[in-house]
């Protein structure tokens, strides 16, 4: 008897009700996401501009992709992106680690500071960026410690290129460090005790023993970091979108405020399909890494 | 000799509880600064403006004000409306994602037909697919539709986020079919297995579900963004970016639309936590 795969033997028996259980759900992905999505596509070899109609829409081939080459705009927002993704994600991860290191040794009241460490997750970024702007603003708390410990005239943070992707990445690595430290705790929790004790044995210390177990057993919790986070770093818009438009110049731009400006604020619908495949790519670059890397440099 | 271990006892006891106290001054420390920009944001909303900069800033005002909530709640923008659309738009995709999600959990985790798993697989493959993508032809579909402008350009494309069919169906597996082969065997149909036995046990999961997709329907910022354009339609993040445009400089404003903004996120999130954590690990997705 084979009960353990599914509830009924036969294999074809549940044919009728797989499918109508399935059913609402399955017209839904039909609508909202695979129709998009090959639209999206075909869009992506066009030209139109929205408000030329539907007749105005016209097979390019790959011209878009080849203007993109060309298109500083672009060229800077992905440059950016990757800037911003590399900090945020790195020092997200290091901070989130030191922080889960901390609440993994004995400490009163663990679960207050992991919730104050883990809030600024669920804030959403809009009320994020509305922070900063008033944190970061001319006469805002952050100038005026700066002033206070000397520098007469600070800069205006977000309205200088030297600091305005600062500003951005500080804001990226607030809002994610506390999720970084609740995968890494529950990795470190994981970490079988005898290990450290087999290292205590040969006579290593606390060095070694974060280097030969600690690192070695996390870095499970490392890789799937790094992907998420990557992936989520590329999304990035609400912060530049509200508090630089990608300024000033043009030193904050990242890839899907470019998509949003072209495709909502000059309203070329295909160019800005093509960019959002683009970004695509990076996405299923990064997963396709995970699932081949995975077996390759993570120890279990 | 006994003295001896006692002493040593208390040697080795003592360091670690003052060790355990350095981490927690530690902790606190990190933790207060980590939730330093709230308590700032908390504080200016309760200023009025000419002391919101002050400095050396004084977290406590010297008296709370509650001019600026009224002035959120009750001035040229209606706060109180885009409490009620974000309240309509999370609840009904909210409801529908969980309704629609759990019947294709049931679908493809305890009912077996011929390419159940290359559909499943299809599923999982969309979940890569980043929202951008889909914004633009969604933006013309909706307008050639009829419903750019509509909440149902939020509630819609809201219900079917595919990472709820992953969560539940990834819970329902690890119930064991021998529940359900029971019932079968006892006359009792799928959509009543489906209702009295797989949805009670799969309880955690689904709140797991509800929370997470709650905050995250609730700050979605680039849809309302892009599909709506009457300002008695928009959602509290949208809303909340009125104030940013219009008050630019009066941030003690701004902060109090921010507060309100967050205070129900941070109420879920505080009640329902234990799931919110258990669902964002699990789905390592976030929305």
């Amino acid at each position: 008897m084979k009960i353990s795969r599914g509830v009924s033997e036969n294999k074809g028996k549940d044919l009728g009700y797989g499918l109508l259980f399935l059913l609402p759900n399955l017209l839904g992905l039909l609508a909202f996401i695979l129709i998009p999505v090959l639209f999206s596509l075909y869009l992506a070899f066009s030209e139109w501009n929205l408000l030329s109609g539907a007749a105005g829409i016209r097979w390019v081939g790959l011209r878009n992709f080849v203007e993109m080459s060309r298109d500083p705009w672009f060229a800077s927002s992905l440059w950016n992106n990757i800037v911003y993704s590399v900090f945020t994600v790195g020092i997200s991860m290091f901070l989130g680690l030191l922080a889960a290191i901390l609440l993994n040794a004995k400490v009163f009241a663990k679960g207050l500071f992991r919730t104050m460490f883990f809030v600024p997750y669920v804030v959403s970024t809009v009320a994020i960026s509305a922070i900063w702007m008033a944190l970061l603003s001319r006469f805002g708390p952050v100038s005026e410690f700066v002033r206070s410990i000397g520098i007469e005239n600070p800069p205006v943070w977000l309205m200088d290129a030297r600091f305005a992707m600062s500003a951005i990445i500080s804001l990226g690595v607030w809002n994610h460090v506390g999720y970084c430290m609740l995968i890494y705790l529950a990795a470190l929790q994981g970490v079988p005790k005898e290990l450290y004790e087999a290292v205590e044995v040969d006579g290593g210390g606390a060095l070694s023993k974060f280097v030969h177990v600690t690192i070695p057993m996390i870095s499970p919790a490392t890789f799937l970091l790094v992907v998420t986070q990557i992936i989520s770093s590329f999304k990035v818009f609400a912060p530049v979108q509200i508090l630089t438009r990608g300024g000033p110049g043009r030193s904050t731009s990242v890839l899907v405020y470019h998509i949003y400006r072209t495709a909502y604020q000059n309203y070329r619908m295909g160019y800005a399909s093509a960019m959002a495949w683009v970004l695509f790519a990076i996405i299923f670059i990064i997963t396709v890494i995970q699932w081949k890397g995975q077996k390759r440099w993570v120890n279990y | 000799m006994g003295k001896l271990l006692k002493d040593k006892a208390t040697t080795t006891k003592e360091p670690v509880e003052i060790q355990k106290i350095v981490r927690t001054v530690i902790a606190l420390f990190l933790g207060l600064f980590m939730v330093s920009p709230l308590i700032w944001m908390l504080s200016a909303s309760l200023k009025p403006e000419v002391e919101v900069f002050s400095y050396p800033i004084r977290i406590i005002p010297r008296s709370i004000m509650w001019d600026n909530y009224r002035e959120v709640w009750a001035g040229i923008y209606p706060f109180g409306l885009f409490y009620f659309n974000s309240i309509k738009v999370t609840f009904i995709s909210v409801t529908g994602l969980i309704i629609t999600s759990s019947l294709a959990a049931y679908s493809f985790s305890k009912l077996r037909y011929p390419g159940r798993d290359a559909l499943f697989l299809l599923y999982l493959s969309t979940m890569m697919i980043p929202p951008q993508v889909l914004m633009v032809p969604r933006f013309i579909l909706f307008r050639n539709f009829g419903i750019l402008n509509t909440h149902y350009a939020l509630i819609l494309p809201g219900i079917f986020i595919i990472f709820g069919v992953f969560l539940l169906r990834q819970f329902f597996m690890t119930i064991p079919n021998e529940l359900s082969e029971s019932a079968l065997i006892d006359g009792a149909g799928h959509f009543t297995i489906f209702s009295r036995i797989i949805m009670p046990l799969a309880k955690p999961a689904i709140i797991s579900l509800l929370i997470v997709s709650f905050v995250w329907r609730w700050n979605d910022y680039e849809e309302p963004l892009i599909f709506l354009s009457s300002k008695d339609l928009f959602t509290i993040p949208v809303g909340m970016t009125l104030f940013v445009d219009e008050f630019e400089t009066r941030y003690s404003l701004i902060m109090a639309a921010a507060v309100s903004a967050v205070l129900p996120v941070l109420a879920v999130f505080l009640a329902g936590q234990k799931f919110f954590v258990q669902g964002v690990v699990t789905t390592g997705i976030k929305g």
